[in-house]
């Protein structure tokens, strides 16, 4: 994916013999999909006077709708999408070699400056890979307790997508501001949790950094079942059904389930175009395999499909958190054997990987028996997901270009790292 | 006499108010000496003075609903700091406009990018005064007003090529090509949709098409407004959608869609000349709204015929903010349309409704002689006459639209 890495001129050149500028965008290159996008939609091939040019133009870096510093150089035919070039690096923070010269424990922390609006996840992804390595067990209730705090950090991620894929689609701010209002009632509650609203740095190899408080897991029942779920049905009634939503997003920004698989798409995306496949489900990582819930999968792999993932997955998301209020053991959180402070894994590898709300969030890490990791390396769903929006979005509009970038989901601190 | 219609001193009052206006016309003419061409001068720059301060005032309230309108749709307070209940907000904003840098892109064609704030605000207000604000309160009463408005109506759509032109930016001539292509698009069931009220009417005068609707039924409470009749409620309906894409708003704010391209022809403006377009995308509203008030609700006339105690022009900022408190909740409310999408919405949907409409006045004037059963007969052919073309033409717009069942996996 290197192409994608380096900002790109798109170059014209000029064929002597008609005088007529020829265009260099007679065939969609892709490294995946071929001379024809995605959605099966063909773009233009002739460029000559009578069409006139193709409009190149910048989306971003700083453009409303991309979601953090995220560039599209576009080429446009009227509006139709001929050619699109993700450009990202913009938010480049260093992140995998400064894991290296960190201890482990420090870098808990940093991780949860990757994927910003879910925190909650990267934390435990980390957490799970170092775990791996070290061979430390967490202990019974830890594990009940990780699941609700990272289910509860998918519901956060899903209800700010939403929110914000609304809000590309044109609304005046009305749902996501009732969306971010939900989102602020469960970040009051995990501030109280944990003392911070975004960089929660909770959890902890073998455990949590502290138990929760003492009626906590009630109040988080009482709004899950209150007004969260209020808020589900009355966005199902007041935008799912609705005429225009329906309209723009249903057939627009199509992602074929072979593609998604040999690009090695994964999350709500994947799942959209109708493949199953959730690390939850086929890992069984921690304690997955004890609760019940479903796996939504779409059909048609649009923008509504993947919306529609969101919605149903915060329902799973709630059941899975109230069966695990239900049966959380007593019993200490952290193991008092486990050493977090210091911690000096035996040489080895690990990947541990875990279903964020955004795919898969996988670690992968190599110690050399020192304090810190020999190798940190991030597989982060985000960028991943984002290598397939050019064969997503040609063919269609612009318009839809930016809907089907905000449906992908993706966080640019977790992109560009 | 009626009585609902209170005593002989509210009967007073209600002329003496209704009158004031005139009174005051003629109060200052008396002070003038008795020159035709002054007084005909007077009379022409108080009705400008009038324009210019009762839509700009109501340009300003209207901003602050439309704010705090929003606020209260998205939970939240809206402007509360300035004044109380932040009424005062609209002119503090005019201020930090006028006091604003105005930056002008050092590739624009300077002068067209001049020009183009003020065409917007010039035509809005050519278009207002045409529109009849009271009994006495018609600033320009031509026999063919009608056309007067879209003619000056469609010139505001040059403003925004204009001005998306000459800014020398991509998001602009994007935003250009969209407003021209939407603009145009809908000038034409705007425009067909007006045609029955003046075949009803039999006169192109505005004033002329509201004393049409001045009359009341069932014992004076139900208006006689072209709105009560079925070509008249389905036109509006039309007439009310093309008004939201003539003027821009949501739904069918592409031209400036700030999610897609960013504010379009408004990217490069700062300043007032920024405030400029507000004040004339707002005017236009405001226009196209009181004609949608003067075609289909009877202008200024009441809604019930013991009302009519209170001044007609009363009845017009009434109904004229009930139109716009529409166009903010839809605002609040809808997503936006795909270029595509608005177009077959026009010429697909909104140009055969029109078209349909048409026939049905026909046969809605043909008939008017029917009584008693015969008349439910006319009303449910004309009713069946709109409904079904639009049922069906509906239907087949959002074939392969709907919500989805969703399967899980085992």
């Amino acid at each position: 994916m290197n192409n994608f890495s380096t900002p790109s001129v798109p170059k014209t050149t000029s064929a002597p013999e008609t005088g007529c500028p020829v265009s260099p965008f007679t065939f969609h290159t892709s490294p995946f999909a071929g001379p024809s996008s995605a959605s099966g939609a063909t773009v233009r091939a002739v460029n000559d006077e009578f069409h006139g040019d193709l409009l190149e133009i910048s989306l971003g870096p700083h453009h409303p709708s991309t979601h953090g510093v995220f560039r599209m150089n576009a080429s446009l035919d009227g509006e139709i999408v001929t050619k699109l070039k993700p450009v990202f690096g913009y938010l480049h923070r260093n992140h995998e070699k400064l894991g290296e010269t960190n201890s482990y424990l420090a870098n808990v922390p940093y991780t949860d400056r990757l994927d910003y609006l879910a925190s909650l996840t990267n934390n435990w992804a980390y957490v799970h890979a170092v775990e791996k390595l070290a061979g430390i067990t967490p202990t019974e209730r830890c594990e009940y307790l990780r699941v609700i705090l990272g289910e509860l950090g998918r519901i956060i991620n899903h209800v700010c997508l939403v929110g914000f894929l609304l809000n590309d689609l044109g609304t005046s701010f009305t749902p996501l501001l009732y969306s971010l209002r939900e989102r602020e009632r469960m970040l009051d509650l995990l501030e109280e949790l944990t003392g911070a609203r975004m960089m929660y740095n909770f959890f902890r190899f073998g455990g949590l950094r502290t138990d929760v408080p003492a009626d906590w897991l009630a109040r988080l029942k009482h709004y899950l079942e209150g007004l969260f779920a209020r808020y589900m049905d009355e966005q199902d009634a007041l935008l799912t059904g609705n005429e225009i939503l329906l309209a723009r997003t249903q057939g627009t920004g199509i992602l074929k389930p072979g593609l998604a698989i040999s690009a090695g798409i994964t999350g709500p995306g994947l799942r959209a175009s109708g493949v199953d496949y959730d690390i939850r489900k086929v890992d069984k990582y921690s304690i997955y395999d004890r609760f019940d819930f479903r796996v939504p999968l779409g059909e048609h792999g649009d923008t509504y499909d993947r919306y529609m993932m969101r919605m149903l997955e915060m329902r799973e998301s709630v059941k899975i958190i109230l069966q695990a209020m239900r049966d959380l053991p007593d019993g200490p959180v952290n193991d008092p054997k486990a050493k977090s402070r210091g911690l000096r894994p035996k040489a080895g590898e690990a990947y541990g990987r875990i279903e964020c709300p955004k795919g898969e969030l996988g670690f992968y890490l190599i110690s050399d028996g020192t304090p810190n990791p020999y190798r940190y390396r991030v597989r982060p769903p985000s960028f991943i997901n984002l290598t397939v929006l050019e064969d997503m979005c040609v063919g269609g509009t612009l318009a839809d270009a930016i809907i089907t970038l905000g449906s992908i989901d993706i966080v640019l601190g977790e992109v560009d790292r | 006499m009626n009585p609902f219609t209170a005593t002989i001193w509210f009967k007073s009052f209600a002329d003496w108010a209704e009158n004031l206006p005139v009174r005051i016309h003629d109060w200052i003419l008396g002070l003038l000496p008795a020159w035709p061409w002054l007084h005909w001068l007077t009379t022409a720059l108080l009705a400008i003075v009038l324009i210019l301060t009762f839509y700009g005032l109501f340009f300003a309230m209207i901003t602050v609903t439309e704010r705090k309108g929003l606020g209260r749709f998205q939970n939240r307070p809206g402007p509360n700091r300035t004044g109380p209940f932040g009424l005062i907000q609209p002119f503090a904003d005019a201020v930090k406009a006028i006091c604003k840098e105005d930056i002008v892109p050092a590739a624009a064609d300077k002068v067209l990018h001049f020009i183009a704030p003020c065409a917007t605000v010039f035509f809005g207000l050519l278009t207002l005064a045409i529109i009849p604000a009271g009994r006495h309160f018609t600033a320009l009463n031509l026999d063919a007003g009608l056309l007067y408005f879209f003619a000056a109506g469609a010139a505001s759509e040059l403003a925004i090529f204009m001005a998306g032109w000459s800014s020398h930016n991509k998001y602009s001539l994007l935003s250009a090509m969209r407003a021209l292509a939407q603009l145009i698009s809908f000038e034409l069931p705007l425009l067909l949709v007006t045609v029955p009220v003046v075949m009803v009417a039999g006169t192109l005068s505005l004033p002329g098409i509201i004393a049409q609707q001045g009359a009341w039924t069932l014992g004076g409470l139900v208006p006689a407004w072209n709105f009560f009749t079925p070509w008249g409620f389905f036109g509006f309906i039309v007439f009310f959608i093309a008004a939201l894409a003539e003027t821009n708003r949501c739904p069918f704010d592409l031209p400036e869609g700030e999610s897609e391209i960013i504010a379009g022809h408004l990217t490069e403006y700062s300043g007032f000349k920024y405030a400029l377009f507000f004040m004339g995308e707002y005017f236009g509203m405001l226009a196209l709204s009181g004609l949608g008030v003067t075609l289909f609700f009877g202008g200024w006339n009441a809604p019930c015929e013991f009302l009519q105690f209170i001044p007609s022009y009363c009845w017009f900022t009434i109904k004229l903010f009930m139109m716009m408190f529409m166009f903010i909740w839809i605002r609040a409310t809808l997503l936006r349309l795909r270029i595509d999408q608005l177009m077959r919405l026009a010429w697909k949907l909104l140009v055969p409704l029109a078209l349909i409409n048409l026939v049905v006045v026909a046969f809605w004037l043909r008939t008017g002689d029917w009584a008693g059963p015969l008349q439910l007969v006319r009303w449910a052919v004309a009713i069946l006459l709109e409904l079904v073309p639009f049922i069906l033409i509906g239907r087949h717009m959002s074939k392969g639209l709907g919500p989805r069942k969703y399967k899980y996996a085992q």
